[in-house]
């Protein structure tokens, strides 16, 4: 299918604002893998490069009281929510600033508030949590749609399955996806299933799936919303599996010297910002004067950011020991 | 469902415990119920008889049989605004959900601020012929996990006021409630709402010679022991911690302090179990005021075993406490 003939489906200012955040994405990311380099940033960092279109598209087609479980390379989700460059950057150096004051980094960070999940590290352990989530709107009859993903390795947990089962069996409004970039840490596809396609899992529970160009924004925002006003007319949840390639190492101390080279080169052929700008060409909705502009915009953004994440505080030491425990519900 | 007790008439620990869920469902229509069975048959022990009938199937929901699932739905629905109590069919079960618990649960306030107020409710405990996958007693996991509050009630009282304490607090906290109790144990409850703070001990038997401290089932067997050694002039207090996190280091502490010597009783494995760490506080924080070694009655570190006389060996009797008591006495 021509995607630029469906694109027209999207509102030019959707698009614009999804190239912005394509941009942004990639603009802060790639200054928190520098900040890595220099060892200014501690811990880990997990990148979106070359992914960025898959957690901008389905941010972009939710409503705001929707809620997002994210994969860990899903940082233009965050952004669309509206967490700042600066909030991140805070988040990744470990200031009070951050999503978490310090308690986790890099994107282990959430906020109910702005209706995304925090992260955990155990892959798939917030689609059982996403489902319930679903339950709650679908319990009070709310109209509210959970969209939550994990990667193809985290297909592989019963937490995944158990989390399609029960959204299934209840009808619930969710939407599960999977980022399959083809590489869980340095395990291909291959060796973490015998399946062609993450989508085919879909079938076992009766839920209906999907496989989506990953690169392609405007493809995962159309997808995404067949599947969100799916579920939000009470039909169920759908299962969307999202084909991209992981562009750089599991984290950025990783090589990844298990990915073939012309893999690597193949895809790069696909990058989700090129492809975006094909796009908006096509449709005369920008040129590469307007991309040099947005470029520049988000450059300023994210050095705004830095600023702010560096002049940040540090959380004093003895806040170790706050917020183990809730004094109140802060509920939604 | 149980009937609601009147004024005179007496209530067995699981009629506390239905009772305390009827309750708080018809006081706050956010609590909903989630697990196996606990529908259409009204639950393994038949805690939720009647309830699908009373409130319809998206307040009591029968489940796949996928505990990581149901307690992760639970943490999802809890953070949304919801109160769910979830069922372990068996506290055995606990295992299948540890990592939800443990790591999501627990550590979402702390991690990013999001409150979890939820409850599972754990089934422990042996002397009921269950074998090593319907015996176990499953806190001490979780007596290691920051951001779980334990509570394990050991009368009809209790059972019912934790259990709305439970419900009403902001924070997970796993309910263990223990199925020998379930029909063994019987009292006039109060008609009127109440509840159990979470976090505070009661002392179940007051006495001046040698503390035990002690939770669940256990509890009963400690005040049969207390009996058993009056008549014998050993005059035994007993502690009773309802709440394990946070638990009660002053109730324990002031107790201590006053008889000066401490029987630790619990029906969890000795090894790395509660008294285990109330042992090593004592240690720390009441030293000068012991003037006996600190006493542990727990099973052997072995799975609760299913044959009658192997079980009966496994499981803490009134026989040592009361040997323990005497040996301690003499001091």
């Amino acid at each position: 299918m021509d995607v630029a003939v469906t694109a027209k489906e999207i509102k030019r200012d959707n698009l614009l604002q999804m190239y912005h955040y394509l941009r942004l994405t990639r603009a802060l990311e790639d200054r928190i893998t520098a900040l890595y380099r220099q060892g200014r940033i501690v811990g880990g960092v997990y990148t979106s490069h070359g992914m960025e279109a898959i957690a901008v598209g389905y941010a972009s087609a939710l409503e705001r009281d929707d809620i997002i479980a994210p994969f860990h390379r899903d940082m233009g989700a965050f952004l669309v929510r509206g967490f700042t460059p600066g909030e991140v950057l805070a988040q990744y150096l470990g200031k009070r600033t951050g999503p978490t004051k310090g308690k986790d980094g890099n994107v282990h960070m959430g906020d109910i508030r702005r209706g995304v999940f925090g992260f955990v590290s155990h892959l798939a352990d917030n689609l059982p949590v996403a489902a319930g989530a679903a339950l709650a709107f679908k319990i009070r009859g709310e109209s509210r749609v959970v969209f939550a993903g994990t990667g193809d390795g985290g297909t592989s947990r019963g937490d995944f399955h158990e989390a399609m089962n029960l959204a299934a069996v209840r009808k619930l409004p969710v939407v599960f996806f999977c980022t399959n970039n083809q590489y869980a840490y340095s395990t291909p596809v291959r060796l973490q299933m015998a399946i062609p396609n993450v989508v085919d899992r879909a079938q076992a529970y009766g839920m209906p799936g999907d496989i989506v160009d990953g690169n392609d924004v405007a493809a995962v925002y159309l997808a995404a919303q067949h599947a969100i006003a799916r579920a939000r007319a009470g039909e169920g949840p759908t299962f969307l599996e999202f084909k991209t390639m992981r562009m750089h190492g599991h984290s950025e101390h990783d090589p990844a010297k298990y990915v073939p080279r012309e893999l690597l080169e193949e895809w790069k052929k696909k990058d989700p910002i090129l492809k975006a700008e094909q796009l908006l060409k096509q449709l005369g909705y920008g040129a590469e004067g307007y991309f040099q502009e947005v470029a520049d915009r988000v450059k300023k953004e994210v050095e705004a950011g830095v600023e702010f994440a560096e002049q940040s505080p540090l959380p004093e030491g003895p806040e170790v020991l706050e917020g183990v425990f809730a004094t109140r519900a802060d509920s939604h | 469902m149980a009937t609601m007790a009147q004024a005179t008439e007496e209530v067995s620990y699981l009629e506390a415990i239905s009772q305390a869920l009827d309750e708080e469902m018809a006081r706050d229509e956010r609590v909903f119920l989630m697990g196996e069975d606990i529908g259409m048959y009204g639950g393994a022990f038949k805690i939720t008889e009647g309830f699908l009938q009373k409130y319809g199937e998206w307040r009591v929901l029968d489940t796949p049989l996928a505990e990581s699932g149901f307690v992760g739905a639970a943490i999802g629905a809890a953070m949304m605004g919801l109160r769910p109590v979830v069922e372990m069919q068996f506290a055995d079960f606990i295992s299948c959900a540890f990592d939800q618990i443990t790591e999501v649960a627990a550590k979402n306030h702390y991690r990013w601020g999001a409150a979890v107020p939820m409850v599972i409710r754990a089934p422990f405990g042996g002397g009921v012929h269950g074998g090593p996958f319907h015996s176990e007693c499953p806190e001490g996991w979780f007596f290691h996990s920051p951001g779980l509050k334990l509570v394990a009630p050991s009368t009809p009282y209790d059972a019912k006021g934790l259990l709305k304490a439970a419900i009403r607090d902001p924070n997970p906290v796993i309910y263990f409630e223990h199925k020998f109790l379930y029909r063994r144990i019987k009292s006039v409850l109060p008609k009127e709402d109440f509840v159990v703070p979470l976090g505070k001990a009661d002392v179940k038997r007051i006495g001046n010679d040698i503390s035990v401290i002690t939770y669940g089932a256990m509890v009963h067997l400690a005040l049969e022991a207390a009996q058993t050694l009056a008549d014998e002039g050993i005059d035994l207090e007993v502690v009773d911690l309802r709440t394990l996190i946070p638990f009660d280091k002053e109730a324990i502490y002031s107790s201590v302090r006053k008889t000066s010597k401490a029987i630790l009783l619990h029906e969890d494995n000795k090894t790395g179990g509660i008294g285990a760490e109330i042992a090593a506080l004592l240690a720390e924080d009441c030293f000068d005021c012991l003037d006996g070694p600190i006493v542990r009655i727990a099973p052997p570190d072995t799975p609760v075993p299913f044959s009658t006389p192997l079980e009966e060996v496994f499981l803490p009797k009134t026989s040592d406490i009361i040997a323990a008591a005497r040996k301690l006495a003499a001091y």
